[in-house]
């Protein structure tokens, strides 16, 4: 390498660079201990950052797990498109898992409410780990997304029925995690635990980070229903007695089901008018996604029980 | 809400890019909050992230809806409600974990470790001042220094935290009241110098009015400042202090994409590094110089501690997991016997002479504990006679560890000072701990390499040296097989010695009794014991009950892989005691013998021995034969 091509670095690391630092710090300490560890691969900002750590922490190897992409078929048309290429350029392996039996069952979120979440999401993810015996994943929660959220551990521990029990976690001192674990149990490590939404952001614009376009406003065809603003990404799309799909120009603040995931109207059309509008905004991330409400007030925490991610 | 230190709305909305760019150049400062169950720590975060605009219309909404259905504070916004997350303390209306919460000016981006005031949680509190620089520790004014402050303090103190806060909180409630503030702040003194904390900030604030949060209050005209967000802004975070001292990176993986390429992966633990420097890799002790700092952005001219980087090195030297490279010049030592202080963690107490898994930085090693030299009562500080550690005891023991780590005192290293240690049975993490020093019969004996090897000595003799190591229930047979084992060894010309556990309490182990750290220092004395034999070539044959899977999977870690062959001699509890040879199952029974195993005390059976003879299905003559077949076939 010529010296001229050596990059300077200022001395103090600024508050991206040491989160950058302890995130690739975890995920080559999962490497010690994990015999058979994947990355959950949801296509989203977050798991785009992940994956981005990922190559940064393992480079110039590529890492050493593939992803894994536990699909609903009902994610976004450039989700999918996303993910593909996003594959195809970190030279992983990319596994799609399906619930065969939401499959089956012609399981959808407008027939079947909660049911869709759960076939598809929780059990379909089980299933994908006990299918390839995966004893680590790696998931792309953070801890400021939701009140249960801000307890979990970076390393946390599930019993072989995939369970969490949030009164038996391990203490989680320094930087030193304790990754072992008996047969038939596993751990789920979230490495971007400590950033926070507009971290995230930060992070997306300094390291140009390849990101769903439907993060940009755009105009796109959408009804309103229930207060949310869904867009008819395809023609699955059963349409209410006097409903029409309107052209409004919006984008999404988080990704997931295109009928569970809310857009909001918006001209930001490039990332840092992205970030100045969710700077400048009222309403919380999560928000626009129906999941959280099923059950009231400790929804996410009861659906971590049952093993959602 | 329009106060300065807080995201300028008005640069965000005329030039992003600007504000974008100011942003990036932020540091970060982790703190926790300590204070008792209602010194309004929930309060403060909540008025730390409400007003840094961290909350959003919908959770406030939610926040107003639930202030009014479970609040405490009658009509007003409870903020506490903000950060109480699991559903079963929002009914306790008590904290019981470690949450994390994060906010962000205009200088800083901050993650905050809210850790409870529970009495019975101080292991929480010491997991979340592990990563913090500051600690804000909450007093209600309304009633001083109590004994929880000092807890806190001391722990605070303890896990190495330079920064304390005092800040006493409810201000509002008595009336901003200058004496009362400045009794307090005099008393916290005393009792703070007593402990070491030379330097600490008292600010008078009221979490629930927003008194010196983020600007200084008209309500206390006398304090001069800082306010407590002015001072978490300014405080200096001691990266500098990390990076002047000499460089350690501890291995955690080596990147090995083609046959071109060996670099090792890790985070740099303290100082800094650039190619050309010279490095000693630890413990072989094996010297070269770093080539190249590779990343994926391209080759670092300079990495400097907190980052975390793969090193490539001049000399094909050994170094995996484990190692750690350092500074040529200025190595860190490598012991196996140190003091430290434990902090326990788990239900269970801790047990001495059992081995434990002790993971420090990237090193993990199996370690054994001695009983406490004391214990230290966290309200009185007072030093105590100990046996154990139960939980959330904190103590100071000497532990000895199966092979030397490299490692410098907690004071000058967290990385290298602080370690966890987990239960080999169940993989729990037990107790966290921090080294102060090795202990000198460590550094001062060497192991002395001999010319005669182990392997000679076995070829002499002609055979492979092997430990059958019987375990089962008394009277299950253990003594009778294991001498017929020998009687049949001998007519073969095999050298053998067959050590019994009655007979090794009449000697080796006369001072030990039957209690679980007595049991278990007797099978540690059995197994060196049996090792040293089978150094010598021969094949040991030991009796002992030996309950506890940790031990015999301890005795088996000290010999070569193979050698150690686990006899389980399988015969139900009902059967053993039924024969009763010794009488001894009648006297448990009565009471007269305490811990004794199948009665009062566990056994844990083999999971997978080598060889399992079930003595009601055969002979005593039967099982020796199946036995030496094993062992010779």
């Amino acid at each position: 390498m010529l010296s001229s091509e050596l990059q300077t670095k200022s001395l103090e690391l600024t508050h991206l660079d040491r989160l950058e630092a302890e995130s690739i710090h975890i995920m080559r300490e999962v490497m010690a201990d994990a015999a058979k560890p994947v990355m959950l691969y949801s296509v989203g900002k977050d798991s785009a950052v992940m994956l981005h750590l990922a190559r940064k922490a393992f480079y110039p190897s590529p890492p050493p797990f593939p992803l894994l992409h536990v699909d609903t078929t009902w994610k976004f048309q450039a989700m999918y498109e996303l993910r593909d290429r996003m594959a195809r350029e970190s030279g992983m392996e990319l596994i799609v898992y399906q619930n065969p039996e939401a499959k089956e069952r012609g399981i959808n979120p407008f027939d079947h409410g909660p049911l869709h979440t759960d076939m598809w999401k929780t059990e379909g993810l089980k299933q994908a780990l006990d299918l390839h015996g995966f004893d680590v994943a790696f998931g792309g929660a953070r801890r400021d997304e939701e009140k249960s959220r801000a307890k979990e551990r970076i390393f946390s521990f599930r019993t072989a029925s995939h369970g969490w029990d949030p009164k038996k976690q391990r203490p989680e001192l320094w930087n030193l995690y304790n990754a072992r674990k008996a047969k038939g149990e596993s751990i789920r490590v979230f490495p971007i635990s400590n950033w926070t939404e507009l971290d995230i952001w930060q992070y997306i614009a300094r390291e140009n980070i390849p990101i769903v376009p439907l993060y940009f406003a755009a105009p796109r065809p959408t009804v309103e229903r229930d207060g949310l603003l869904l867009m008819v990404d395809d023609d699955r799309f059963p349409l209410l007695p006097g409903e029409t799909p309107v052209e409004r120009s919006v984008r999404f603040r988080t990704l997931g089901c295109y009928p569970l995931t809310g857009a909001v109207e918006s001209e930001a059309s490039t990332l840092s008018e992205v970030i100045q509008e969710m700077l400048l905004t009222t309403t919380s991330e999560r928000q626009g996604r129906i999941i959280d409400k099923d059950g009231g007030d400790a929804s996410m925490e009861k659906k971590k029980q049952e093993g959602y991610f | 809400m329009t106060d300065p230190v807080y995201v300028t709305d008005a640069l965000i909305a005329e030039d992003i890019d600007a504000y974008l760019e100011q942003h990036q150049q932020k540091s970060l400062l982790r703190f926790i909050t300590c204070g008792s169950v209602d010194d309004g720590k929930s309060t403060l975060i909540g008025r730390l992230l409400y007003d840094s605009k961290m909350i959003f219309e919908d959770q406030l909404a939610a926040l107003e809806a639930d202030s009014k259905r479970v609040g405490t504070q009658g009509q007003e916004i409870d903020f506490a409600l903000l950060v109480d997350g699991l559903a079963a303390e929002r009914e306790q209306g008590i904290t019981i974990d470690v949450a994390y919460r994060f906010f962000t000016t205009e200088k800083r981006k901050f993650i905050v470790a809210d850790t409870p005031g529970h009495e019975q949680y101080t292991r929480n509190m010491v997991t979340g001042a592990s990563t913090a620089d500051l600690a804000v520790i909450l007093i209600d004014a309304r009633k001083g220094v109590l004994t929880q402050t000092r807890r806190h303090s001391f722990l605070a103190h303890l896990i190495g935290i330079k920064h304390i806060v005092l800040a006493v909180n409810k201000m509002d409630l008595v009336d901003y009241d200058k004496t009362i503030f400045d009794r307090i702040t005099l008393a916290y003194r005393a009792f703070a110098s007593e402990i070491g904390i030379t330097n600490f900030t008292a600010i008078p604030i009221s979490g629930f009015k927003g008194d010196n949060i983020t600007a200084l209050s008209d309500n206390t005209p006398w304090f001069k400042g800082p306010a407590l967000i002015e001072h978490l802004e300014n405080v200096e975070i001691g990266a500098a202090a990390d990076e002047a001292k000499p460089f350690r990176l501890p291995v955690q993986w080596v990147n090995r994409p083609n046959l071109d390429f060996r670099g090792f992966s890790g985070q740099l633990a303290s100082g800094t590094v650039k190619p050309g420097d010279a490095v000693r890799i630890l413990p072989s002790g094996k010297t070269t110089t770093i080539e190249r700092i590779v990343t994926l952005d391209g080759d670092l001219e300079e990495a400097v501690a907190g980052q975390s980087v793969t090193l490539t090195l001049a000399d094909e030297v050994d170094c995996s997991r484990g190692d750690v490279i350092a500074a040529a010049d200025a190595p860190p030592e490598a012991a196996d016997q140190f003091e430290a202080t434990l902090v326990w963690m788990a239900d269970e107490a801790m047990i001495a002479g059992r081995a434990y898994w002790l993971k420090l930085a990237t090193q993990s090693v199996s370690a054994t504990i001695q009983p406490p030299k004391y214990e230290i009562n966290v309200n009185t500080l007072d030093h105590l006679a100990a046996k154990t550690l139960e939980l959330n005891g904190i103590g100071v023991v000497e532990l000895s560890t199966d092979k030397p780590i490299t490692f410098e005192a907690y004071g000058d290293n967290r990385t290298l000072g602080g370690f966890i240690l987990i239960d080999k049975l169940t993989n729990a993490t037990v107790a966290a701990g921090m080294l102060h020093f090795s202990l000198r019969r460590a550094q001062n004996v060497h192991w002395q390499a001999t010319d005669i090897s182990r392997d000679m000595r076995a070829s002499l003799k002609n055979q492979r040296p092997a430990l059958l190591w019987f375990t089962g229930l008394s009277g299950s047979g253990k003594s009778t097989i294991a001498n017929l084992v020998e009687k049949k060894l001998h007519r073969m010309n095999r050298h053998s010695f067959l050590l019994d556990g009655d007979n090794v309490r009449h000697g080796l182990n006369r001072d030990l009794g039957f209690t679980e750290a007595d049991r278990i220092e007797n099978i540690r004395r059995v197994g060196e014991v049996a090792k040293l034999m089978s150094d010598a070539g021969l094949i040991v044959i030991t009796a002992f009950i030996s309950p506890f899977r940790v031990e015999r999977e301890m005795v088996r870690s000290m010999l070569p892989e193979g050698e150690f062959i686990e006899v389980f001699i399988d015969t139900p509890l009902a059967e053993a005691e039924r024969r009763d040879v010794k009488g001894l199952y009648k006297k448990a029974r009565a009471g007269q013998l305490k811990n004794f195993t199948g009665i009062d005390s566990p056994y844990e059976a083999p999971e997978s021995p080598e060889i399992r003879i079930d003595t009601t299905a055969m002979t005593p003559e039967e099982a020796a034969d199946l036995i030496i077949d094993r062992l010779l076939g």
